[in-house]
């Protein structure tokens, strides 16, 4: 049976290289200053979604909030699969913490409307925090199911899925809709595919018509190019608030209860320490001052 | 927002145990609650678990508020939610932690979510403290600082919650220290009822398999650590002898997991197990900062690294600048000389 899914996805810094100008004095991210990837977990959550459609039908529509700049994870998403793809992207979104931004994308996912299952990565590499999926849920008034390795069974009106536990593993069964948090260990993610590459290579928003029109002048006036792009379905829509219904005050900044008091970088102090020689006498005298000491033994 | 200073503590509890981070949180709500002058709250919820609630008394709690209901026997998202956020709600607390396991990772966000407050995740550390907010310009006392590494664990940030109760956070196992238990303590055991609704029961428990770790990092005296510089799973195997050896535990970087050589359930560090054995040797570990916050109170480090400016040296005791493969096996033949 066909089923309509949202996966959830996010542009991330990768956080493997960090310097100190990545923060802002106030203690946000400077996002403009770091090199940017699709949140890997994200990847995990559009290939389960994929699959899904791949062998029950339906259709794959992929979210993310964000800048302007995370279109780019969109026509990945493009090239590895998805049937569509939207940005919500409004100044009064910046600055959320993951209450509102749950909130934001709960809002979208009401105005895709008619949805079976949400997929969402199990955890962002920025934050790491693993509370936007399960916090989607309850704002959508929907079960979640955390920590997702395998849909064992899906029929149009249930689920069957085995998650992994802090020590061990659980199948549970849940009524639709409900929504899914991935572990990377559920599935390897498809490649972008060659021909899905070059049909969706000029997928674009918005924002980046300008670009686009210096880049391919043939077509010579905006309207021209908007056509063509809607004709091929290579328009990406962005979202505003307002698009997606959402109340002001719960959005970005002001709508985020928590707040950073500061950032510091991590000093830890080790005490004295003693160069030992890599030879055999240099270890042996090594492990006779440890024994004597009694810390082995 | 009521006046309430209170400190709620979610104990979590499987099959008639309570989970080490829970008597950990416990033991830090005790403090939190003596620096603030209010009471420690513990919530229990399960089946046939009134037997614990003792335990968390003399851990520290003055009341445990003890929900007991049929389903609520294993531990699923919707109906524990709905405990909680009913109480939460009806009391009003000031503060509310859970462990950052796989339980608290999901019921705290959702809780969060419903009674709209803040959540912090994986602190490594909480204290009270005020905070002067740029954004209102009011001063607030006697807030919870909640403390995490973030960026990949790069950087420590400071997390206040201001303006919304309770104030929430997920803190991980094995950073505070656990109380021992004063048998003379005196607290409440409250009984509290459960209201579920029948959306609450959308997802039903199929199987449960719970796998016994053979590792066990957390409470080791031993600890011998490969990192990426080890390279190889033959490698890991000259390192995993020398913990063999020692009588210790296997440990190993982010880095080494990350890139197959050893798995998941080794790992030290923030996003692994944090540990403080009496004596810790790094193997080709570098010394991120995120494996050091999860190391650096052991105590006695021994780095083996053939990078002279590698950081790990900065908390070693031992520095051997030297290739990890020629100086384990004369460790090893030291150690068994000394055994005979």
């Amino acid at each position: 049976m066909p089923l309509k899914s949202v996966v959830l996805v996010k542009q991330v810094p990768d956080t493997k290289n960090i310097t100190g100008e990545a923060m802002t004095p106030e203690g946000t991210i400077n996002r403009a200053a770091l090199p940017t990837v699709f949140n890997p977990e994200d990847l995990n959550a559009l290939e389960m979604a994929l699959q899904v459609r791949d062998s029950e039908g339906g259709e794959v529509v992929v979210i993310t909030m964000g800048p302007p700049s995370a279109a780019e994870i969109l026509r990945d998403s493009l090239f590895r699969g998805a049937d569509r793809v939207i940005l919500l992207s409004d100044r009064r979104f910046a600055g959320a913490d993951t209450l509102a931004t749950s909130y934001a994308l709960a809002c979208a996912i009401k105005t895709v409307g008619g949805v079976d299952l949400v997929f969402a990565g199990r955890q962002a590499i920025d934050g790491d925090t693993a509370q936007v999926g399960p916090q989607t849920a309850e704002k959508l008034g929907i079960p979640q199911i955390t920590y997702a390795e395998a849909i064992e069974e899906l029929s149009g009106s249930s689920i069957v899925v085995r998650r992994a536990l802090d020590r061990g593993i659980e199948r549970v069964k849940c009524s639709l809709p409900c929504l899914l948090t991935v572990v990377a260990t559920a599935n390897s993610p498809r490649p972008a595919s060659v021909r899905r590459r070059i049909q969706y290579k000029r997928a674009s928003t918005a924002f980046e018509r300008k670009a686009l029109l210096e880049a391919w002048p043939a077509f010579g006036t905006e309207e021209a190019l908007v056509a063509h792009l809607k004709e091929r379905k290579l328009e990406i829509p962005v979202w505003s608030a307002q698009d997606i219904g959402a109340e002001e005050g719960k959005l970005g900044l002001a709508g985020s209860p928590t707040q950073v008091y500061k950032i510091n970088f991590v000093v830890l102090e080790g005490s004295e320490s003693k160069e030992i020689q890599p030879t055999r006498a240099g270890i042996k005298s090594l492990v006779d001052e440890l024994v004597e000491e009694y810390i082995i033994g | 927002m009521s006046d309430s200073k209170d400190v709620w503590v979610f104990v979590e509890q499987e099959g008639g145990r309570i989970a080490d981070v829970s008597l950990e949180l416990v033991s830090k709500g005790r403090e939190l609650a003596d620096r603030l002058g209010s009471e420690l709250w513990a919530l229990l919820l399960g089946e046939g678990v009134e037997g614990l609630a003792r335990l968390v008394v003399e851990t520290g709690a003055d009341r445990v508020l003890l929900a007991e209901h049929r389903e609520l026997r294993l531990y699923r998202t919707l109906p524990y939610a709905r405990t909680l956020t009913g109480l939460v709600k009806e009391r009003e607390p000031y503060i509310l932690l859970f462990g950052a396991t796989a339980v608290g990772r999901d019921l705290g966000p959702r809780v969060a979510s419903s009674v709209r407050s803040g959540l912090t995740a994986d602190c490594t550390d909480l204290q009270i403290g005020d905070f002067e907010s740029k954004k209102d310009g009011v001063l607030y006392k006697d807030l919870l600082m909640q403390i995490r590494p973030a960026f990949g664990g790069n950087l420590i940030a400071t997390i206040v919650n201001p303006r919304h109760r309770p104030q929430m956070a997920t803190v991980r196992e094995g950073v505070m220290r656990t109380r021992s238990p004063e048998s003379a303590r005196a607290g409440t055991i409250e009984r509290v009822s459960v209201f579920l609704e029948p959306g609450d029961l959308a997802l039903e428990v199929l199987s449960r398999e719970l796998r016994e770790s053979t590792v066990h990092l957390k409470d080791a005296t031993t600890i011998v650590s490969g990192g990426a510089g080890v390279g190889s799973k033959e490698g890991f195997e000259i390192v995993r002898e020398l913990a063999g050896v020692l009588g210790g535990e296997l440990g190993a970087s982010r880095a080494a997991v990350d890139s197959g050589l050893v798995g998941k359930e080794h790992q030290v560090g923030q996003t692994g197990t944090t540990v403080r054995p009496r004596l810790y040797i790094a193997a080709g570990i570098s010394g991120s900062i995120q494996h050091r916050a999860g190391m650096s109170e052991s105590n006695k480090i021994i780095a083996i690294n053939t990078d002279p400016e590698a950081p790990i040296f900065q908390i070693a005791q031992y520095k051997i600048v030297g290739d990890y493969a020629e100086v384990i096996p004369l460790m090893i033949s030291a150690l068994r000389e000394k055994a005979k």
